[in-house]
C-alpha cells in the first residue's frame, strides 16, 4: 500500500460526507445515522492505515490532481500529521456517536438547526485534514478559516440567545486571526517569493520584514488558540455548544491553530524566532494556566468550568516555547515531546471530560456544579470516565497527562529554568482543585427527596470511558508514539 | 529497550497486581443488587493475590528474581520488580487485606454504593501492591499518587458535609504531597537518570560534586512521603480522615496510606540513595529527630482524645514513626527494628481498628467514656483489643516488644543514646492512653445502657466483624511469640538487613 | 513609486484605519464592514507587494482569488448569524461590548 495515494481521501471522505449529509437532510434520521456511522468508520480505518503504512515506509508527500505547488495544493504526511489525522478520526468518531444518540433518544424538536450539524461537522473534520497534511501557508490559512467558520456554525446550533452570542463572538476572533496571519503570510510572499513550507524552512533569515511576518502570524494563531488574555471567546462558545460540539471544539479545534504556530516555529522559522519572544509566548502561558485554573476554581456551571480548563490546559502547549527556543538539543527535544504529547492527551481527556459532563447535565437536568448532588450514586459510570479524564488533565499518573508534565519537567530542569517548573507544578494543583470540586459536589449525600435522575443511554458512558481510558492508556505507552511524532521534525526540536 | 523484557516469571507481578486490579474494575461495574457475586469476588481475588504472594515469597527467599520492565516513557522505565523488602510489603498488605475484605463486607451490609466503595476498596489494593512491587521511583511515584486517587472515595464514602470537607483536608495534604514528591523524582532523575532501587542504593558516586543537590531532594522526597507517614507537621489529614467507615480506617492506617508513606522512606534511604550513602550526605541524624519528635508527640495528642478512633489515629501518628526512627538508626539493628515494625505496627493497628469498628456497630460506643463495662458483654472484641493495646506498648512477648527491643538495640549501635529515653517515654505514655481503656474494659461496671445496641443472634457481634479481629490479634501474638521461625517478621527483616549494608 | 507598491501602501492604511474601527465600534455590522474593507486591504498588500519590481505575477492572484471566496463565505455566515441574534434580541451588539 502506498502512504501517497491514501493521503487524498482523508480530504475527499469527509468531504463528500459533507455533502451526502446535505442531500440527506430531509430524510429519515434512520438513513442519516447509518450513512454517518459508515462515514467515521471508514474515516477510523483509513487513518489507521495511514498510521500503519507511515510507520512503515516514512514520510509521503502528494500533489493534489498533479498539480504541484505553487499553484497546486500539496499534502505531507509526516509522523506529527498522521498521528493528529487518528486523533482527528478517533475523537470526532466518539463524538459523533454521542451526537447520534442523543438525535435518537432526545429528540428535541430542533428542526431547522438539526439540519446544519451534519454538515458542519463533516467540514470541520476536513478543515482539520486539511491543517495536518497541509504543505505550504496558504493551504494553511483555508483550512483555518474553514476550520472556523464550521466551527462557529457548530457553536450556532447550541440553546437560544447564549448560544448565538457566543457564536458571533468567536466569529469575530476568527475572523480577525485569520486575517492577521494572512497579512503575514502576504509579507513572506512578498519576501521570499514561495509559501511551501520546506523551501522556506532553508530560506527565512532574521530580517525585520520576516519577523514582522512571523509575528503577525503569531498574533493572529495566539487569537484563535484562545491564548491568555485572547481567550475571552472561548470559555462562552464551548461551554453552551451543544455537548459532541464542545468536546470537538476543546480537542481538536484549538490545536489547528497551535500546530500551525508550531510547525512555524520549530520547522520552517527556527533562524528567525529569537528567545525573547519564546520567554513572552511562555509567560502568556503561565498567564492561562494560572488564569483558566483560578476562573475555573471559581466557575459555577459545569461545563463552563470544563471550558475554562481547556483554557488553562492550552497554556501548558504554549510552555514549550521558552523551554525549545535557545536551550540546547536535549531541552528542545524534551520540551518537544511533552508538548506534543500534552497535546494527544488534552485532546482525548478533555473530551471525555467533556461528553461526561454532558451525560451528568441530561441526568441532572440542570447545568450548576452545585446541582450535582447525589450523582455519584445515579451516574458511577460518567462520574468515572469524568474521573479518568480528570487524573489526565491534573497530571496525575498513570495518565499521558503525567507522562507530559514529566517531560515538560524534565525540559525545564535540563534548561536550567525553575520558573517554568513552578508553574507546571501549581497549574496541576489548581486543576486537581476544581476537578475534586466537582466531586466533592458528586459524592454528597442528596437531600430525600429531593433530586431527580433522567436515565440516560448506555451508549453516552462507552463513548466517555472510551476515550478517557485512551488517555489513561497513554501513559503506558508514550515511547513509541512520542518516537513516531517527532521523527522527520527540524533538528532543533529533534535533539541529538 | 522497547517492548516487555522478561526475566524468571514476569508475569508474577503482574499477576498480584491483576488479582485486584481487574476485580476492582468488574465490582464497579456490578449493580449494587448482586451482593453475592461481589462477596464472591471480593474473597476469591483476596485468597488468589494471598495465595500469588505467598509463592512469590518462598520463591524470592530462594533466590529467585521476578521482573517486569517496559519503557514507558523516553528514558524511564516502568518496572515491577519483587525483592525481600517489596514481599515484606506485599505480604503485609496481601494478609490484611483478606482480614480486612471479610471485615468490611459485614460491616457495609445493607448500606448504599456498595459497588463503589468495593471496586475503589480492591483498587486500593492493587496500588498498593505496585507501591510493594515498583522497581524504580517513577514506578513507585505512579502508584503512589494512584492510592491518593483509589482512597478518596473512600474517604468520602458517607457524603455528608463531614465527610466531604475531611475528603477535602485530605486532598490537600496527599495532592501537595504528591506534588513535592513528583519534584524530588523529577529532581533527582536530571541529576542521576532513570533510578532504579538497587540494594545499596545508586547515587554513592554522585556524592562528590552534587552532595547539596542530593541533601536537597533527599528532604523533598522525605516531605512528599512524609505526609502519608503522617510525621509531624504533616500528619493534619489522618485524625480528621477518621470519619470514614472503620474498615477504611483500618485500611488507611494498617494496610495502605500511612504505609506507603512509611515504606517510600525505607525505599528512599535504603534503594535510592543507600544506608550508607545517606549517612554521609548527613541526612540520617535529623530524619532520627524528626521522627522521634512524632513519636512523642503524637502521643502526647493522643492522651487527651476522648474519641476512641481519634485517640488510636493519634496513636498511628505515633507509631508509624517508630519505621522511620529504624530506618534514621544506621546499623543493622536499627534496620532489623524499623522494618519489623512496618509488619508489626500494621497487625497491631488493624486489630485496634477493628475493635473499634466492632463496638461501634454492636453498642453504638464512640467515645471512651462509654466502653466501661464491655469487657463482659464483648470479651472476644475486649480480648483482641487488650491483646493490640499491650502489643503497643511493648509488653513482652508481643509483636510490639521485639520492635522496641531492636529499635533500643539500633539506637546503641548507631551511638545516639538519647533514643532509649525517647523509646522509655513513648512507652510510657502509650500505657498511659491505652491502660485506661483496658481499664474501663474489663474493671469497671457498666453505668448506662449502651448509646445503640444491635443484636447479632448468640454471638456478641456479627461473625463477619469478629473472625477478622480475632485472626489479627493471634497474628500479633504469633509474631511476638514465634519470632524466631522462618518467614516471621523478624526473620525477614533480617534477611533485607543483610542486603542493604555492603560492609 | 510604482503603481504596484501603491497598491501596498493603500492596502496597509486600509487595514490599519479598518483594524481602528473594528475595535472600536460595537455594532455588529460596522464590525462586519470593517472586517471586509481589512479583508480588501490585505489582499492589496498581498498583491502589491509581491509583484513590485517584479512584474505580474499569477500566484498572489490566484491566492487573492480563494480569498475572496473565503471572505464571502465568512460574510454570508456572519449575516446569517447576526440577523438570527437581532431577531432574538433585538440588540446590535453583543451584551458584554453594550455594557462598556
Amino acid at each position: 500500500m502506498n502512504g501517497s495515494a491514501l493521503l487524498p481521501w482523508m480530504l475527499v471522505v469527509p468531504l463528500s460526507w459533507a455533502t451526502g449529509t446535505v442531500l440527506l437532510a430531509h430524510r429519515r434520521h434512520a438513513y442519516t445515522h447509518a450513512f454517518n456511522t459508515v462515514g467515521s468508520l471508514l474515516l477510523v480505518a483509513l487513518a489507521a492505515t495511514l498510521y500503519w503504512v507511515t510507520r512503515e515506509h516514512g514520510p509521503t508527500t502528494h500533489a493534489l490532481g498533479g498539480w504541484s505547488a505553487p499553484l497546486g495544493i500539496g499534502l505531507r504526511a509526516d509522523g506529527l500529521a498522521v498521528t493528529l489525522v487518528l486523533l482527528t478520526a478517533i475523537v470526532s468518531g466518539a463524538c459523533g456517536w454521542y451526537a447520534r444518540t442523543s438525535e435518537r433518544t432526545e429528540r428535541q424538536g430542533k428542526g431547522t438547526s438539526q439540519r446544519y450539524f451534519w454538515p458542519l461537522f463533516w467540514l470541520l473534520i476536513t478543515a482539520l485534514n486539511g491543517i495536518w497534511l497541509a504543505d505550504d501557508l496558504f493551504n494553511l490559512y483555508v483550512g483555518l478559516e474553514l476550520l472556523g467558520l464550521s466551527a462557529v456554525g457548530l457553536v450556532a446550533l447550541g440553546d437560544g440567545e447564549a448560544s448565538l452570542s457566543a457564536a458571533l463572538r468567536y466569529l469575530m476572533a476568527a475572523l480577525l486571526g485569520s486575517l492577521a496571519y494572512l497579512l503575514g503570510v502576504a509579507l513572506v510572499y512578498a519576501s521570499y517569493g514561495t509559501l511551501a513550507l520546506p523551501e522556506l524552512a532553508g530560506l527565512l533569515s532574521r530580517e525585520p520584514i520576516t519577523q514582522l511576518a512571523l509575528a503577525l502570524m503569531t498574533v493572529g494563531l495566539c487569537l484563535k488558540t484562545a491564548l491568555f488574555p485572547l481567550h475571552g471567546w472561548l470559555p462562552p462558545a464551548h461551554g453552551v455548544a451543544l455537548t459532541p460540539v464542545s468536546a470537538m471544539l476543546s480537542a481538536l479545534v484549538v490545536k489547528g491553530s497551535f500546530y500551525i504556530l508550531f510547525r512555524l516555529w520549530s520547522d520552517v522559522a527556527e533562524s528567525v524566532v529569537t528567545p525573547l519572544a519564546a520567554q513572552a509566548l511562555g509567560a502568556l502561558g503561565a498567564g492561562a494556566v494560572l488564569w483558566g485554573g483560578w476562573q475555573a476554581l471559581r466557575e459555577s456551571s459545569l461545563k463552563m468550568l470544563v471550558a475554562h480548563s481547556t483554557v488553562a490546559q492550552l497554556g501548558y502547549l504554549f510552555l514549550f516555547f521558552p523551554l525549545a527556543v535557545g536551550t540546547g538539543a536535549s531541552a528542545a527535544a524534551l520540551a518537544t515531546q511533552g508538548m506534543l504529547l500534552h497535546l494527544v492527551a488534552h485532546a482525548l481527556a478533555k473530551s471525555a471530560m467533556f461528553l461526561a459532563s454532558g451525560t451528568l447535565i441530561a441526568s441532572v437536568g440542570r447545568g450548576g456544579v452545585s446541582d450535582l448532588a447525589g450523582v455519584g450514586r445515579h451516574m458511577p459510570m460518567s462520574l468515572f470516565a469524568f474521573g479518568l479524564a480528570g487524573v489526565s488533565l491534573m497530571g496525575l499518573p498513570p495518565s499521558g497527562g503525567f507522562n507530559a508534565k514529566w517531560l515538560l519537567l524534565q525540559s525545564a530542569l535540563a534548561g536550567g529554568q525553575w520558573l517554568w517548573l513552578i508553574v507546571l507544578l501549581s497549574g496541576g494543583l489548581l486543576t486537581a482543585g476544581y476537578v475534586f470540586r466537582v466531586f466533592r459536589e458528586s459524592f454528597r449525600d442528596p437531600d430525600p427527596g429531593g433530586g431527580r435522575f433522567t436515565t440516560t443511554p448506555r451508549a453516552y458512558d462507552w463513548v466517555a470511558l472510551a476515550l478517557a481510558t485512551l488517555s489513561i492508556a497513554l501513559g503506558f505507552a508514550s515511547r513509541s508514539p512520542l518516537a513516531f511524532m517527532t521523527n522527520g521534525l527540524a533538528v532543533m526540536v529533534r535533539g541529538q | 529497550m522497547n517492548g516487555v523484557v522478561t526475566s524468571s516469571g514476569w508475569w508474577l507481578p503482574l499477576a498480584v497486581l491483576g488479582s485486584s486490579l481487574v476485580p476492582a474494575l468488574v465490582i464497579m461495574v456490578l449493580s449494587e443488587e448482586r451482593q453475592l457475586t461481589r462477596t464472591a469476588l471480593n474473597l476469591t481475588a483476596a485468597v488468589t493475590k494471598l495465595t500469588l504472594v505467598a509463592y512469590m515469597t518462598w520463591s524470592v527467599a530462594r533466590g529467585n528474581a521476578y521482573e517486569l520492565r517496559f519503557a514507558m516513557l523516553p528514558g524511564v522505565d516502568f518496572v515491577l520488580r519483587a525483592d525481600a523488602l517489596a514481599m515484606l510489603f506485599a505480604g503485609l498488605s496481601a494478609v490484611l487485606w483478606l482480614f480486612t475484605t471479610i471485615y468490611a463486607i459485614g460491616y457495609l451490609e445493607g448500606s448504599p454504593n456498595r459497588s463503589r466503595f468495593f471496586g475503589f476498596f480492591s483498587l486500593c489494593v492493587a496500588s498498593t501492591m505496585g507501591i510493594a512491587l515498583a522497581g524504580n521511583l517513577v514506578t513507585f511515584l505512579v502508584f503512589y499518587e494512584l492510592l491518593t486517587l483509589s482512597t478518596y472515595p473512600l474517604v468520602v464514602h458517607r457524603g455528608t458535609t463531614k465527610a466531604l470537607n475531611a475528603g477535602r483536608t485530605y486532598l490537600r495534604y496527599t495532592i501537595g504531597g504528591g506534588a513535592v514528591l513528583l519534584l524530588g523524582v523529577a529532581l533527582l532523575t536530571s541529576v542521576a537518570g532513570d533510578v532504579a532501587f538497587a540494594d545499596t542504593g545508586s547515587l554513592v558516586s554522585l556524592i562528590a560534586q552534587d552532595s547539596t543537590m542530593l541533601q536537597l531532594i533527599f528532604w523533598l522526597l522525605i516531605a512528599g512521603l512524609g505526609v502519608k507517614a503522617a510525621i509531624v507537621p504533616l500528619h493534619g489529614w489522618l485524625p480528621v480522615a477518621m470519619v470514614a467507615p472503620a474498615p477504611v480506617s483500618a485500611l488507611l492506617h494498617a494496610v495502605a496510606v500511612v504505609k506507603a508513606g512509611a515504606f517510600g522512606i525505607v525505599r528512599v534511604v535504603y534503594n535510592v540513595y543507600g544506608v550508607e550513602t545517606a549517612q554521609l550526605l548527613g541526612v540520617l541524624a535529623p530524619l532520627a529527630v524528626v521522627a522521634c519528635f512524632t513519636i512523642v508527640w503524637g502521643s502526647v495528642r493522643a492522651l487527651f482524645q476522648t474519641d476512641i478512633k481519634r485517640r488510636l489515629a493519634y496513636s498511628t501518628v505515633s507509631q508509624v514513626s517508630y519505621i522511620a526512627l529504624g530506618i534514621a538508626l544506621f546499623g543493622p539493628w536499627g534496620t532489623i527494628g524499623g522494618l519489623m515494625h512496618l509488619m508489626h505496627q500494621g497487625l497491631m493497628k488493624i486489630t485496634l481498628f477493628f475493635c473499634a469498628g466492632n463496638y461501634a456497630e454492636t453498642l453504638g460506643v464512640h467515645d471512651i467514656d462509654e466502653l466501661d463495662g464491655a469487657g463482659a458483654r464483648m470479651p472476644a472484641t475486649s480480648v483482641a483489643f487488650t491483646v493490640g493495646a499491650f502489643g503497643m506498648i511493648g509488653v513482652p512477648p508481643l509483636a510490639g516488644f521485639v520492635s522496641k527491643w531492636y529499635l533500643g538495640l539500633g539506637a546503641l549501635e548507631a551511638n545516639m543514646p538519647w533514643v532509649l529515653g525517647v523509646l522509655v517515654l513513648s512507652s510510657l505514655l502509650n500505657a498511659a492512653y491505652f491502660l485506661p481503656i483496658v481499664h474501663r474494659l474489663w474493671f469497671r461496671p457498666q453505668l448506662r445502657p449502651w448509646p445503640d445496641e444491635r443484636s447479632f443472634g448468640t454471638g456478641e457481634t456479627s461473625r463477619w466483624l469478629l473472625v477478622p479481629t480475632l485472626a489479627t490479634a493471634l497474628f500479633t501474638v504469633g509474631a511476638g511469640v514465634l519470632a524466631s521461625l522462618p518467614f516471621s517478621p523478624l526473620r525477614w527483616a533480617t534477611l533485607i538487613s543483610v542486603r542493604v549494608y555492603t560492609q | 513609486m510604482s503603481a504596484d507598491r501603491l497598491y501596498a501602501y493603500v492596502g496597509a492604511a486600509l487595514v490599519a484605519l479598518s483594524l481602528y474601527a473594528f475595535l472600536v465600534h460595537t455594532h455588529l455590522l460596522r464590525r462586519l464592514l470593517a472586517f471586509n474593507v481589512m479583508g480588501g486591504g490585505t489582499f492589496l498588500i498581498l498583491v502589491g507587494l509581491a509583484q513590485d519590481g517584479r512584474g505580474p505575477d499569477p500566484v498572489p492572484q490566484a491566492l487573492v482569488l480563494t480569498g475572496i471566496v473565503v471572505a464571502i463565505s465568512a460574510t454570508a455566515l456572519a449575516i446569517i448569524l447576526l440577523r438570527r441574534w437581532f431577531v432574538f434580541s433585538q440588540a446590535t451588539a453583543l451584551p458584554e461590548d453594550e455594557a462598556q
